[in-house]
């Protein structure tokens, strides 16, 4: 088991005061770092430029995978395979296999979202680093808490501190990554 | 500082006077953290008394009568029911439809007030979102055992197998079961990842080892960093948007297994509309029945404020407005078609011999109680709605019933008719699925996060960056 340096972490008691906090910690240059609040924060995303979330491409994906493929599935069940005249009416045509694909593409879409939102924020996992910070626990109550990556060029122990302290950070701490 | 004092004054004046002003969403003004406490309180406490009382004759229903009439019916046959020729359709798909229709408005609370920006809906969403799960479980029953031999139930998917056979898509029977297992499966997906980041809140919260292992694992890691929040909010947009859809199609493919129909009444194309709509107003109701002793019982007075309530009247208000207004439409057009099997049955439906109490029902509760939400004493009286609220449940049930059995029992030829009588093993089936629906309820309410922790909390003042109280400074981010 070794311990190495995750990053420093440092508390806010505000949201104001973490997106202050966060224009400062980017201004000064820093790449890998985060802000660990209780809700999303209004005008974090444009602070940090996260841009537009590719979840809503997945989902987009999932829909129209799932689309074509009942689409398709109709077709070769009802058409193809074991082709029966219901009514004198066409083996395949658009109005039947809507439906059932449409209700698959909100069935695909929604599985999209979910698993877009899962796999591009790397969960589920059991444990990540500032899970075993003791203070973090409060982020899911009513703190906000900046932590900057030990992995950013820019990192130093005591620089890095000193900018967190500066910006009215609270607790600040090393947290440790034990692997 | 002399500019910052005239803005002040012209913002005053042009601030609409506070009768007019929204009600806070959360009353009280609680701290973020009191608010957490608040709302994780009923979860970590131990199980009050009226719980049990509550939970054990729910239990009863769903563990004994509920397999008791399921199991019997699957070993003897459908005919246990009262369903018969020429009424083949009988209690099973009217409480089918009942159950999806007490599931829409779960939806249509959480997504559709989700993307209109009602902030209220973040206090009441997630007991709504969870009405819809467990109706939705109890709708989807019925008709995999109505089918007669349930062990047949995978004909209806589209597996290879070695009869060749595939099945019907061109049937809307076909199409209901795509939607209702869509129903199912998207309608879970969306509450279960709306409780993801609760989950979190409770696994940070945990004191006993149980709990902290059990919401570990359900919070899957979650840490509320800014990067997942962005990616979660997106996600969440989607999902609102796609459940928005859902409520206008699942009701919609119900009514079209009737209007594909030749049966005078069921030969309308009103009915998918029709269907949505009373799947809406028939949820509201349910919506009443559920807040109002829950608010009191787990102390989330202040949290669930009386506007709330208000409000979902309101919605109840304007959703049976619009049934009553298909109901004028059906009879109107019964009555323009021209048609005697239509002019026969409709006349039937309110002065026929068998039905014509349900019928009775639908317009006095319906179209008659409905209106008293047209008053602001009615809306602020929390048992008089609740009331209103069982009393919708019983209407929609018995429009159901007049729509399935009261076209059904009197066909085009009078040697054809019949009547329908429900056995106590279609009365105990529902019994059995109401139990089963409250009892899941209510371990939703005791072991799961049952206001959106996160979702009120951002949208309290203190979590505005913009606002004095998120802790924004004169000239801060104007």
């Amino acid at each position: 088991m070794s311990e190495k340096v995750y990053g420093l972490i440092a508390e806010f008691d505000s949201p104001a005061a973490i997106l202050h906090a966060a224009e400062k910690v980017r201004d000064a240059g820093y790449r890998r770092w985060d802000a660990f609040t209780p809700f999303p924060i209004h005008g974090m995303d444009q602070v940090m430029k996260l841009g537009n979330s590719l979840v809503g491409w997945v989902a987009l994906a999932g829909g129209a995978f799932m689309f074509l493929n009942v689409a398709g599935l109709i077709w070769f069940t009802n058409a193809f395979d074991y082709p029966l005249i219901v009514g004198g009416k066409p083996m395949f045509s658009v109005p039947m296999t809507f439906v059932p694909s449409y209700i698959m593409l909100i069935m695909g879409g929604a599985l999209g979202a979910l698993i877009g939102m899962l796999g591009l924020n790397q969960l589920p996992r059991l444990h990540h680093p500032l899970l075993d910070q003791k203070r973090f626990a409060l982020v899911s109550r009513d703190k906000f808490m900046l932590v900057i990556g030990a992995q950013d060029e820019k990192f130093c122990a005591t620089e890095t501190k000193k900018l967190l302290e500066a910006l009215g950070g609270t607790h600040v701490e090393i947290v440790e990554d034990q692997d | 500082m002399a500019d910052s004092a005239l803005n002040l004054e012209v913002l005053k004046r042009l601030a609409p006077p506070a009768e007019l002003g929204r009600a806070p969403v959360v009353e009280g003004k609680p701290s973020l953290g009191a608010l957490t406490d608040k709302l994780s309180a009923f979860a970590e406490a131990k199980t009050p008394v009226w719980w049990w009382i509550v939970f054990i004759p729910a239990a009863f229903a769903a563990t004994v009568i509920f397999p008791t009439c399921l199991f019997y019916q699957v070993f003897t046959g459908v005919g246990v029911w009262g369903n018969n020729h020429p009424v083949m359709w009988g209690l099973d798909i009217v409480n089918f439809i009942w159950w999806v229709g007490v599931a829409h408005a779960g939806t249509l609370i959480s997504a559709l007030l989700f993307l209109t920006k009602q902030h209220w809906r973040t206090t009441i969403g997630r007991m709504a979102e969870a009405m819809t799960v467990f109706s939705v479980m109890m709708a989807g029953l019925y008709p995999a055992i109505h089918v007669g031999r349930a062990w047949f139930d995978w004909f209806m998917f589209p597996v290879p197998n070695s009869n060749g056979l595939w099945p019907q898509f061109r049937s809307p029977l076909m199409w209901d079961v795509f939607a209702v297992n869509t129903y199912l499966v998207v309608s879970s997906l969306f509450w279960f990842m709306g409780m993801i980041p609760d989950f979190a809140v409770f696994r940070d919260r945990s004191t006993t080892r149980i709990r902290k292992t059990v919401f570990t694992f359900l919070a899957m890691g979650w840490t509320g960093s800014a990067r997942q929040w962005h990616n979660y909010e997106k996600a969440y947009v989607v999902l609102c948007g796609l459940c928005t859809l859902l409520v206008f199609t699942v009701s919609s493919i119900v009514g079209l297994d009737f209007c594909t129909a030749q049966i005078a009444g069921w030969h309308a194309t009103i009915f998918p509309l029709y269907f949505v709509i009373g799947a809406v107003f028939c949820g509201f109701g349910m919506m009443l029945v559920l807040l109002i002793p829950l608010r009191k019982l787990c102390g989330l007075e202040n949290i669930i404020t009386k506007s709330h309530i208000a409000t979902v009247a309101k919605l109840a208000l304007v959703s049976g407005l619009i049934i009553d207004y298909i109901y004028l439409m059906e009879f109107f057009i019964a009555w323009y078609s021209g048609d005697p099997y239509e002019r026969w049955v409709f006349g039937h439906r309110l002065f026929g011999h068998t039905y014509m109490i349900l019928g009775w029902m639908l317009i006095g509760i319906n179209v008659c109680v409905t209106q008293l939400l047209w008053f602001k004493k009615i809306r602020s009286n929390l048992w008089a709605l609740f009331i209103i609220g069982l009393l919708i449940n019983c209407g929609m049930w018995s429009e159901r019933f007049v729509i399935v059995v009261g076209s059904l029992y009197q066909d085009f030829l009078p040697a054809n008719w019949g009547k329908y009588m429900p056995t106590m093993w279609d009365i105990g089936l529902y019994v059995g699925t109401l139990g089963a629906f409250f009892m899941l309820y209510l371990l939703f309410v005791k072991f799961l996060p049952v206001i959106a922790i996160s979702e009120v909390k951002g949208v309290m003042p203190e979590a505005d960056p913009h606002h004095p109280l998120g802790g924004a400074k004169k000239g801060d981010h104007q």
